[in-house]
């Protein structure tokens, strides 16, 4: 049971520039937060500063409306699951998880029911006398979020946890930490720079960038309405496609220009975009996904391109087709579809499903 | 680490091999040639020493010169033997390496997991202690324990020696720490252990190796130590190295080489000893952290 909220934190290493830059965030009781963003974004100080293990520069932390600033890491009663798992070396399975226990000073023979409980519910019994290095790099995964589990912390703070892990055992554990988490209940704040992590466990993600918040919000919605250029870019595989364009009023209707093609919005969506018939210079971003080999009975918009290069991907095709004015744009197709590398392709994008971009703020330009 | 090392060793010819050989047999017998002869002289009566061969196995075989070392040679005025000496040895090494192997140990680990402002430039001063020429300090140190009560004592002896040891013994635990890995302090943290704690509990248990070489490098230091014996001990807290001297240098009496030989390698004996139990540890210690495992 907690919430936790930041207000206007920030994180300054000496004399640089700050790690974390005056950052508010609200985490709900029992809500599944995720920090995504890539390296150096400041998501693990972050995570750091709110289990006490990094002192707040500037700003206030709250766990359940009581401010933590300058309360010990021992007494927020958080837990961490650490990237390399972190587990005591020269202890057995059993002693890491009974560690912070028996520090906290619990009676002997609930540790050992705790122990045997967490045990069972992460299918680490038969673990609990052998050493972390006898143990697979999914095991002491486990282990890790065992030790985490038994304390029944107020929340559980994941610094990385999937990273170390293969490809498959990865995705296994992903399923496994949000029914771990409905379970539970409580409340998960995951660090990671994988948007795969963040879309399929987060009720919510976090997108930072160079110390600041881009954009919070559930997963599909944020995926739906990026509200800038970095996270339009960073969200999905293969990102959204960004195209430096610029309008042009063309008697009634409203065109863009983007790399030798024209696009003509439809009336009623030029309606909504009506705020931007000012502007000249525009980013249009079209998601792979969005771009089809037919044309929707003359729904969608035909681009002439030529073809780069083709990933076959098993589940789905990868086409990296250049438009005419030279600018690379990538699409997913069917599975089934080829193409020969340098020849002309049609292909119809869903204007519908466009999204502009202001090229000066980054931000996204929203339809009214 | 078996796998590891046939991994790297480079393949030779059986030629080759026994030339490697040869040259090693050669030099570990040019190295042990006078122990060899120390320990063959110490088991001869006195008047075959002075009448014949050095290298010449006993003609009568006696441990007599071992027990007058030990129990009835004259040390300076008392006929003792170096037996008591030796006791004042164990009881300045013992609490000295123990304190000094400690507090490095202390020292490393604040020096690397609670690190402060400026702490690379205290780490920078403590290793002078390391470059410290021992006479320099003898001055200053005889003041010391004149001001502190301690002159002529063995605490006044282990307070010297954890003095001058704390430079390596901090150089030794930092340089290990900075190796093991800070997320597990972390996690200890998290978990709710304190300062002490952590050091106890995490840190001491994984730094076997460091411990063995910190030890071996201050019980060698310490006991072979003469000069600050010579110049601060009193009669009763001499260590053995002042008392071996004291045997051998006396101007009075018979020369009992053998005796003297006999001395020798008692007072050599206790490094020896720590040398073959952990020396094998002392080679490990020192590449910990060198190469990843």
């Amino acid at each position: 049971m907690s919430e936790i909220t930041l207000r206007n934190v920030s994180k300054i290493y000496g004399s640089d520039d700050a790690a974390v830059n005056n950052i508010n965030l609200d985490i709900k009781d029992g809500e599944f937060m995720v920090l995504l963003g890539p390296s150096g974004c400041g998501k693990s100080t972050t995570l750091r500063m709110i289990a006490g293990l990094e002192s707040i520069t500037a700003g206030d932390i709250f766990i359940d409306g009581k401010l933590i600033n300058d309360i010990d890491p021992a007494e927020r009663d958080l837990a961490i699951v650490f990237q390399n798992y972190a587990l005591y070396p020269h202890m057995n399975v059993a002693a890491n998880l009974a560690f912070g226990l028996k520090l906290r000073k619990v009676p002997k023979d609930q540790i050992e029911s705790r122990i045997l409980k967490t045990a069972n519910t992460l299918g680490i019994s038969e673990l609990l006398t052998r050493r972390p290095r006898e143990l697979s790099g999914g095991q002491q995964q486990r282990v890790a979020l065992g030790r985490a589990m038994v304390r029944e912390p107020v929340a559980f703070l994941f610094d990385e946890p999937l990273s170390n892990l293969d490809a498959k055992l990865r995705a296994t554990m992903r399923t496994e930490l949000v029914k771990l988490h409905n379970d539970l209940g409580t409340t998960i704040i995951h660090v990671t720079h994988d948007q795969v992590e963040a879309m399929t466990m987060g009720d919510r993600i976090c997108i930072m960038r160079k110390g600041i918040i881009e954009q919070v919000g559930k997963p599909l919605e944020v995926y739906r309405n990026p509200a800038n250029i970095f996270v339009a870019g960073f969200l999905a595989s293969p990102p959204m496609n960004l195209i430096e364009g610029s309008f042009e009023q063309e008697g009634d209707s409203l065109k863009i220009e983007v790399s030798g093609i024209t696009l003509t919005i439809p009336a009623h969506f030029a309606n909504a975009y009506g705020n931007v018939h000012s502007r000249k210079d525009v980013i249009l971003g079209i998601r792979p996904e969005d771009i089809y080999t037919d044309s929707n009975d003359g729904r969608y918009t035909c681009m002439e391109t030529q073809v780069v290069a083709v990933e076959a991907l098993g589940p789905e095709t990868i086409m990296v087709v250049k438009l005419p004015g030279g600018k690379e744009i990538s699409a997913r197709l069917d599975r089934s579809f080829r193409a020969p590398i340098g020849s002309a392709l049609k292909l119809y994008a869903d204007i519908e499903r466009m999204h502009l971009f202001d090229p000066e703020t980054e931000k996204a330009i929203v339809a009214r | 680490m078996a796998v590891a090392s046939v991994e790297t060793s480079i393949r030779t010819g059986s030629m080759t091999r026994v030339f490697l050989y040869l040259v090693l047999i050669l030099f570990s017998l040019f190295y042990l040639l006078p122990f060899v002869v120390m320990v063959l002289n110490s088991l001869k009566p006195l008047s075959e020493i002075t009448g014949g061969n050095m290298m010449a196995l006993p003609e009568v075989w006696t441990v007599e010169p071992w027990i007058s070392a030990w129990a009835t040679a004259q040390i300076g005025i008392e006929p003792t033997g170096l037996s008591p000496y030796f006791w004042n040895s164990i009881k300045m090494v013992v609490p000295a390496v123990a304190i000094s192997t400690m507090l490095g140990a202390l020292n490393g680990y604040v020096l690397t997991k609670w690190r402060f402002r400026g702490d690379t430039i205290f780490f920078g001063l403590m290793l002078f202690a390391c470059f410290i020429p021992f006479q320099i300090v003898l001055i200053p140190m005889a003041r010391v324990l004149g001001l502190t009560g301690l002159a002529g004592s063995t605490p006044g002896l282990v307070l010297v020696h954890v003095v001058y040891g704390l430079g390596f013994t901090t150089l030794y635990f930092r340089n290990y720490y900075m190796a093991f890995p800070t997320e597990l302090v972390r996690a200890a943290q998290i978990d709710g252990a304190g300062f002490f704690n952590i050091f106890w509990r995490i840190l001491l248990p994984s730094s076997g190796p460091i411990i063995v070489v910190s030890v071996i490098w201050q019980f060698t230091n310490i006991w072979n130590d003469f000069l600050f014996g010579a110049s601060f001990a009193d009669l009763d807290s001499q260590p053995m190295t002042v008392a071996l001297n004291n045997l051998v240098s006396s101007s009075t009496g018979v020369k009992e080489y053998n005796v003297h030989f006999a001395g020798a390698i008692i007072a050599a004996l206790p490094t020896l000893v720590v040398y073959i139990v952990a020396g094998r540890y002392f080679v490990r210690g020192l590449m910990a952290g060198s190469v990843k495992g």
